[in-house]
């Protein structure tokens, strides 16, 4: 007998990073929103690496905060060690990255959760996806109770089906020894969505007192602590931080991986997920990169209260004894004790290109997905997600229209896209280099980009979205009346060039021309511009960067201008692609399964050549979409 | 597969010994089992295999109307990817045109200009370069042009400009692999590898680039711009070089009000000749629109045929056009040697550093000796033509001048010493550039250009 418990508007199935910002998004739209967890223990967990953000990773962090999700704020409370990468390369590629106390991490997240008005918690393990004429009515637990809703939020990342390997060694569990997930998938296959099988690994946590810090490379924290939220930027954020280390694998290390490497479930085909290229572990990287005499490896702290130390860089799933031989070839890891093993873990997740650029399911209304069930991988990816897929509940719920971020917008448009349209074969990782205008998309303007979409969606108070309007406006200020301050040639200007290195003048300039020099920057010239406004350091940081690179700025805003003319070519959803008889089979196919919103994300499915797009534009066109005449396309008309 | 069916005379309408007339469709096979029999009468033009040439008659109500040739080829191993046939008739205006209207009547229609070539390019048999060499073809108004046509079709152009822009995408990859995997992937050394690279693709690029005022040279004809005083013959040269009696010749000065143009052939070689009106001070404002036009020309010619009335002395006219011309190619033609001479030829020869030719409008004197220097300037000295590739195209020499000046940028940028990921971004537009060529990359703007180019929906 089955048991109908109370309505709710949207029930969130899984309460990692995912779950957790869809739920809060729902609930902070006052939704009545349900979030179900196998363990109540495992909100907010992170399984895997002791930190958040990092190259790219920060940036959707960032675009996080600026939509109103939570992670930033989460981390900003919780961090032990924080740095900004790649500080020697172009503002595009600067990247926040927080180490974290992990059960702090969780632990605040679940406060922001139970604190928070229209959200309750609930733990379930969900077996069922109910459906009426291809729209979600219910989910039903394991324990038979029937939850009435309007949409459904899946969330599950890695606990369907899922089980860890480490050599022969085989456990039908989630990460960390948690309950899986057995029955929801065979749900999910008879509703007709695809499924895929993907694995990651994790490396091992080694005791910090059988470590010798003293043979590694201490890693500082940037003594500047910058936080992620926008909402802290203004805010001391002094704190004592906790150092990270680096060692090196070498030829030892790699003979012992190399003599092994055929106990390992993954060269074995015990496996058969497909892991991802740009998270290897460390027997892949070492049969990879063959000629490598050795590989980084970073020693992380799990958190302040806790003695695991996280081994960065050597994830694994050889079997126990050459786990031991192994970690314990590396310099400082000679007396290691492990205390939980390396190991590798496969689930079950969706083929993403069954979901619309809202995160809804094609196939079932009222049915969202985020996180690794879309087949990503990394906390923020699966954040980002969560966000996006719980304000397009609420929207679809509302009747509004869906938030669909572009390419050019952030880099959260360009993960979603990538996951709908692209052919994923293994766990999606952000990377800068999927960023096309990753000069626009910088880790330092996610705020102006995007505050005002999380205030149009609800997500963001006004009084935030004023500081952002009043922060735009001081920017836009300053930069106007630094193309109108003049400097002589006098002796105080030239001395201060010539003490900063750089050619003196000939004839008078303006602020922004010495501001353009690569030697200068706004704050070197303060004592030649006596009348400088009092701004704020975040207007200071986009004042300086968009008078440097103006040029490239403007040329990376001409080719978002080429790609938003394709982009704006909408395709009409009833299109029949196998009435256009000269495209080719597999382009129809191909076309037919993704089902393109635009002409140009056509363009970008795997296996859709220019000729395709060709084909179909003439199509489109002759089809009277382009305002064509209707007398003229009889030709090629059905 | 719904096309109808396109039929055309293949080999143009003259009074040739053979004629081919081509069909393609779906429905091609079907109207040609209605209007074709085997010489015994018990075949079906759809049992016989792809590729095959058969014997036989094009039929009209019961009496043979040709004997003919019949190729057959199946879709989709064919020129357009739709069943071809192709019916090799006897030559003859009038059994070729009427083969042409009983298969029209048979539910074929008659192809627009270029159209089985936009069938083959709809139906991804050929890509967008291949689609304008071929459209080229049938523009193309000389022998060298249409060499050079074939040679885009053969993809020789797409090697080159294919092999440039994989140059640039394993920078690109390279520069971004770095960034997202530091560890592994060291950038040092890099920037002097990326700057011969650059080196190397703007020699290229340029090299193109020059070579593709050639280009246009061949496809459009050399536009030659014949000027003179008013009455020097002009209108006259303009009509034995065109054979017609296109131009008004008359004594009275000044009546060519505007530019004519004529497009003739010489020994393969294409001219497109354009008279204009005389070149004087003059305060008749029709007049004067012609003169500004002949200014304007000038400025574009690429050869000048200086026409001097040699009967009559030089005047300030004369002063004037040799101040015009004097940084183009010019050939002199003395005009009306028939008559008595009135000039000094050494105050040209100081002015002009040109060919001089003793010339009779009247006589038709000097006219192979004018041929010859044309040959000889444009043959042997101008252009070589022996395995060279050419932009014969305007909107491909367009993005390479584009794709060069994104390359200098990068080299800038490089110079300026700015973070490797700037470099992408120009990078990238240089990529982008030289694939708008080969069509790998859909603007708005290519869409038209197809769009004008195959007529469509016009």
């Amino acid at each position: 007998m089955s048991f109908i418990y109370e309505e709710y508007d949207v029930v969130v199935v899984g309460a990692g990073h995912a779950g957790c910002e869809a739920s809060l998004a729902c609930a902070r739209l006052s939704l009545k929103t349900l979030l179900l967890t196998m363990s109540i223990e495992s909100i907010a967990m992170m399984p895997c690496n002791p930190n958040i953000g990092g190259t790219s990773k920060g940036h959707l962090v960032r675009e996080i905060d600026a939509l109103g999700g939570e992670m930033g704020r989460n981390i900003d409370k919780t961090f032990i060690q924080t740095k900004m990468l790649n500080k020697s390369k172009g503002p595009a590629v600067h990247s926040l990255r927080a180490q974290a106390d992990k059960k702090s991490y969780s632990n605040e997240m679940r406060k922001v959760l139970e604190s928070t008005e229209n959200l309750t918690i609930k733990e379930a393990e969900v077996v069922e996806i109910i459906t009426d004429n291809n729209s979600v009515k219910a989910v039903k637990t394991y324990s038979n109770m029937v939850i009435p809703c309007k949409a459904i939020i899946l969330s599950t990342g890695t606990y369907l089906n899922s089980r860890c390997l480490y050599g022969e060694v085989i456990n039908n569990t989630g990460p960390s020894g948690m309950h899986p997930s057995k029955y929801l998938t065979d749900s999910l296959r008879s509703l007709g969505i695809e499924m895929f099988r993907f694995k990651t690994g994790t490396p091992a946590r080694i005791d910090k007192r059988t470590i010798d810090f003293k043979k590694m490379e201490e890693q500082l924290g940037d003594k500047e602590i910058i936080p992620f939220s926008f909402e802290n930027l203004d805010k001391d954020f002094y704190k004592e931080q906790i150092s990270c280390w680096l060692t090196y694998t070498n030829e030892k290390t790699h003979e012992i991986i190399r003599e092994n490497l055929h106990r390992s479930p993954m060269f074995s085909g015990v496996i058969e997920g497909t892991g991802a290229r740009y998270c290897p572990s460390i027997e892949d990287k070492v049969a990879r990169f063959a000629d490598k005499d050795r590989h980084q490896v970073f020693i992380e702290p799990e958190g302040i209260d806790s003695n695991e130390m996280y081994i960065s860089g050597m994830s694994s799933s050889l079997p126990e004894e050459v786990q031991y031989g192994m970690y314990r070839t590396v310099v400082g890891l000679e007396k290691a004790q492990i205390v939980r093993n390396a190991y590798a873990i496969e689930y079950d997740c969706i083929n993403p290109n069954q979901l619309k650029p809202s995160l809804e399911f094609k196939l079932i209304e009222g049915l969202f997905s985020g996180g690794q069930f879309n087949g990503s991988s990394g906390y923020e990816e699966a954040a980002a997600q969560g966000l996006i897929a719980g304000i397009n509940a609420a929207m679809k719920i509302f009747d509004k229209e869906a938030l669909i971020l572009d390419r050019s917008q952030a880099y959260i448009g360009v993960l979603i896209d990538d996951l709908v349209t692209k052919d994923t074969h293994e766990p999606y990782r952000m990377m800068t280099s999927r960023a096309e205008y990753r000069l626009i998309l910088r880790q330092d303007n996610a705020d102006l980009r995007l505050t005002k979409k999380g205030y149009e969606v609800g997500l963001i108070a006004e009084e935030r979205y004023t500081s952002l309007l009043e922060k735009e406006k001081n920017i836009n200020k300053e930069i106007t009346r630094l193309e109108k301050v003049t400097i002589g040639a006098t002796k105080n200007v030239q001395e201060l060039l010539s003490s900063l290195k750089s050619t003196k003048l000939n004839t008078g300039t303006n602020l922004s021309e010495l501001i353009r020099r690569p030697e200068l920057n706004y704050e070197s010239l303060a004592s030649i511009d006596p009348n400088r406004p009092k701004l704020n350091k975040d207007v200071i940081e986009q004042v300086n960067i968009n008078i440097k690179y103006e040029g490239y700025i403007k040329r990376q805003l001409n080719q978002v201008e080429q790609f938003k003319k394709l982009e704006n070519k909408k395709i009409p959803s009833e299109i029949d692609y196998s009435k256009i008889q000269s495209l080719r089979i597999e382009a129809k196919q191909k076309l037919e399964e993704v089902r393109p919103v635009s002409i140009g994300q056509a363009s970008r499915i795997s296996g859709v050549s220019p000729a395709d797009i060709s084909v179909l534009l003439v199509y489109l066109y002759q089809n009277g979409t382009n305002n064509r005449r209707e007398d003229d396309t009889n030709d090629y008309r059905e | 597969m719904n096309n109808d069916t396109i039929v055309s005379i293949a080999t143009g309408l003259n009074n040739s010994g053979i004629s081919i007339i081509r069909m393609s469709g779906d429905n091609a096979f079907n109207i040609i089992n209605q209007i074709y029999r085997f010489p015994k009468n018990n075949k079906n033009i759809l049992d016989r295999e792809s590729h095959t040439i058969n014997y036989g008659f094009i039929m009209e109500e019961n009496k043979i109307i040709d004997e003919v040739m019949l190729s057959i080829f199946k879709a989709p191993k064919t020129y357009t990817r739709e069943n071809i046939v192709e019916i090799n008739c006897h030559g003859g205006i009038i059994v070729t045109k009427k083969i042409l209207e009983i298969i029209l009547n048979h539910g074929a229609r008659l192809a627009e200009p270029g159209e089985f070539t936009k069938r083959a390019f709809l139906n991804g048999r050929i890509d967008l370069s291949q689609a304008e060499a071929v459209m080229d073809i049938i523009h193309s108004k000389n022998e060298i042009a249409l060499k050079n046509s074939v040679n885009h079709l053969k993809g020789e152009l797409k090697d080159v400009i294919r092999s440039m822009r994989n140059t640039i995408i394993k920078d690109i990859a390279f520069i971004e692999a770095a960034l997202d995997d530091p560890e592994h992937i060291s950038l040092d050394g890099f920037k002097e590898t990326l700057l011969e690279n650059i080196k190397s693709l703007e020699r290229k690029i340029k090299k193109l680039i020059l070579e593709s005022s050639n280009g246009r040279i061949i496809k459009e004809g050399i536009k030659t711009i014949i000027v003179g005083k008013p009455n020097a013959g002009k209108s006259s040269l303009l009509n034995i070089l065109a054979g017609s009696d296109r131009a008004i010749v008359t004594d009275i000065a000044g009546t060519t009000r505007d530019a004519l143009e004529e497009n003739i052939s010489i020994d393969g070689m294409s001219l497109n000749i354009i008279d204009t009106a005389g070149i004087r001070e003059t305060s008749d404002i029709i007049e004067k629109l012609g003169v500004d036009k002949a200014m304007k020309y000038i400025a574009e010619g690429d050869l000048i045929i200086y026409v001097v009335d040699s009967s009559e002395p030089l005047d300030e006219n004369d002063y004037k056009i040799m101040d015009l011309i004097k940084e183009k190619k010019v050939i002199i033609l003395l005009n009306k040697t028939d008559l008595k001479n009135h000039i000094n030829i050494n105050e040209i020869k100081n002015k002009l550093n040109s060919e001089m030719i003793m010339f009779s409008v009247k006589e038709k004197l000097g006219l192979s000796k004018l041929y010859d220097i044309i040959n000889k300037m444009f043959y042997q000295g101008v252009l070589n033509l022996d395995e060279e590739i050419y932009i014969t195209n305007e909107r491909h020499k367009e993005s390479l001048k584009k794709a060069l000046e994104s390359l200098k940028l990068v080299k800038n940028s490089v110079e300026a010493n700015m973070p490797e990921d700037f470099y992408s971004i120009d990078l990238t537009d240089v990529y982008e550039n030289l694939g708008n060529i080969l069509g790998e990359r859909l603007e708005e703007d290519v869409i038209n250009v197809i769009f004008s180019e195959f007529c469509m929906g016009k």
